[in-house]
């Protein structure tokens, strides 16, 4: 673990016993009690991630708006300060170099929020498109990142105490809010499929923070949540990972996150590749044999490869095993599939894609 | 402390002796490692392996892992209470056996003590 970077809450996790793992190079807990328990603490009270290894780019200047344009799949001329916006980043050839959170604070300041993994390789692509008046600033080593995240999360910051407003709207954000007397941006924003908050705070208050959120938490049921629980929880919504869903190789059309690209939008990075018609597309498939279906396992159609599951996770909360594949256009509407598991083809079906939606 | 009465392997399988025959099992620190165990793939009775074949897998939310056998033979019984209730192996995985092989253990095993100080280090 001593050549791993480690968030400024790295301690905070081996003192609450974390089983700590290499994570895209970063040290981090995979869990903490089970990721069972942990997974259902979330769909039905609170759970606290450390999510620090997030990278966070500032973009300032009069052409950021151009730039990010350029740059994101996604529209940004309708955001106004305040806003967060889901996008992806693309290559020319419509393959993702990552995706993104948007967060505008105003018309020439921007905040990026990147995925840990993809952090380094992000930070360049931004560099090499910067034209006119932008300016970069890796702000990830300033920042701790929690997501504080269930149906109970608002409880646990009432009892923690804060000034300033939550946001009372998904994809929107307070730049800031005292919580439990700690300078936090506050965004409605999380990547469980459940209500909640994310809090960014500088780096060496996280651990005062996540003190404080626990421990006012705890009467409500909180547990402190772990990378497995974001995996199962965020498979179990369906919402895309990066190196799974969507890759250098994955279009996100492929992927069928169309609403986090706007084709009608003037040029962006990959635009014209992604008008070509797609030949694959991600869809949900349930194992009615007996078995646990994981990722990179081969699928098949009438006994015809045609395709791949890019994520399978034993959800606790779901019956029977589930994946997302990746699977040709032409049996994407199709019912039934075999899902090769150490040799042998076991029966699937298709099923809609989220497997989980919380009920509003 | 690790039960004295069966052999280990290096792979975190134990195998315990009774009657000629063979359980096999996890270890308590197999079952740790794995967390949350949500399947476990028996072999079927009948079914012959010589050691060092894997002939169970056992999975938890997080991965698979294979399981294998130092005793070359015939699968005698399985513990079907691992159909229904998987987690069994995570509340008690030395009283939680997998598999019974009736034939000769012929594959490298280690002492309780040998085994104790591999998962020391």
């Amino acid at each position: 673990m001593d050549n791993l970077k480690k968030t400024p809450l790295y301690q905070t996790h081996v003192d609450l016993g974390g089983k700590m793992v290499d994570f895209g190079g970063w040290a981090l807990p995979v869990q903490y009690s089970s990721i069972i328990e942990e997974h259902r603490a979330v769909r039905e009270a609170c759970g606290l991630f450390d999510v620090s290894h997030m990278g966070e780019v500032d973009v300032r200047g009069k052409d950021a708006f151009a730039y990010l344009q350029k740059l994101c799949t996604n529209d940004l001329t309708t955001m106004t300060p305040g806003r967060c916006r889901y996008s992806m980043m693309c290559y020319a050839d419509g393959g993702v170099v990552d995706d993104i959170l948007v967060y505008k604070h105003s018309d020439d300041h921007y905040m990026i929020v990147v995925n840990a993994g993809n952090a380094d390789k992000d930070y360049a692509w931004f560099e090499e498109h910067v034209f006119g008046d932008v300016q970069l600033e890796n702000q990830s080593p300033a920042w701790a990142q929690l997501a504080l995240q269930g149906p109970l999360f608002q409880k646990v910051l009432d009892a923690v105490g804060y000034t300033g407003e939550i946001p009372a709207k998904n994809y929107t954000f307070t730049p800031k809010v005292i919580v439990g007397g700690i300078k936090c941006l506050v965004s409605r924003t999380g990547y469980t499929g459940e209500d909640g908050v994310e809090l960014y705070c500088a780096a060496a208050d996280g651990p005062a923070l996540h003190k404080l959120l626990l421990n006012a938490g705890q009467p409500y049921g909180l547990l402190p949540a772990a990378l497995g629980a974001r995996d199962s929880l965020r498979f179990e919504a369906a919402m895309p990972l990066y190196g799974h869903e969507m890759t250098d190789e994955i279009t996100p059309l492929e992927t069928n996150i169309g609403f986090a690209v706007k084709m009608e939008k003037d040029d962006f990075i990959g635009k014209q590749a992604l008008q070509a018609p797609i030949k694959r597309r991600r869809i949900g498939l349930k194992l009615t044999d007996r078995g646990i279906v994981r990722e990179h396992y081969d699928v098949y159609q009438n006994g015809k490869l045609v395709g791949f599951t890019t994520s399978g996770v034993p959800v606790p909360t779901l019956e029977g095993s589930h994946a997302m594949a990746l699977v040709d256009i032409g049996v994407a509407d199709a019912e039934d599939f075999e899902v090769e598991i150490r040799g042998k083809k076991l029966h699937a079906v298709q099923v809609p894609l989220p497997f989980y939606k919380r009920s509003k | 402390m690790v039960p004295k009465d069966r052999k280990y392997t290096n792979n975190d399988e134990w195998i315990l002796e009774e009657n000629g025959q063979f359980k096999i099992g996890i270890t308590d620190y197999a079952q740790t490692a794995l967390g949350d165990i949500v399947f476990v793939d028996l072999p079927g009775i009948g079914d012959t392996f010589t050691a060092g074949q894997d002939f169970a897998v056992v999975e938890s939310v997080k991965a698979a892992a294979e399981i294998y056998t130092q005793v070359s033979g015939k699968v005698v019984a399985v513990n079907e209470a691992l159909d229904a209730d998987p987690a069994l192996l995570n509340q008690d995985a030395y009283n939680t056996f997998l598999a019974v092989l009736e034939g000769a253990l012929d594959g490298e095993v280690l002492t309780p003590e040998e085994y104790e100080a591999k998962i020391a280090e």
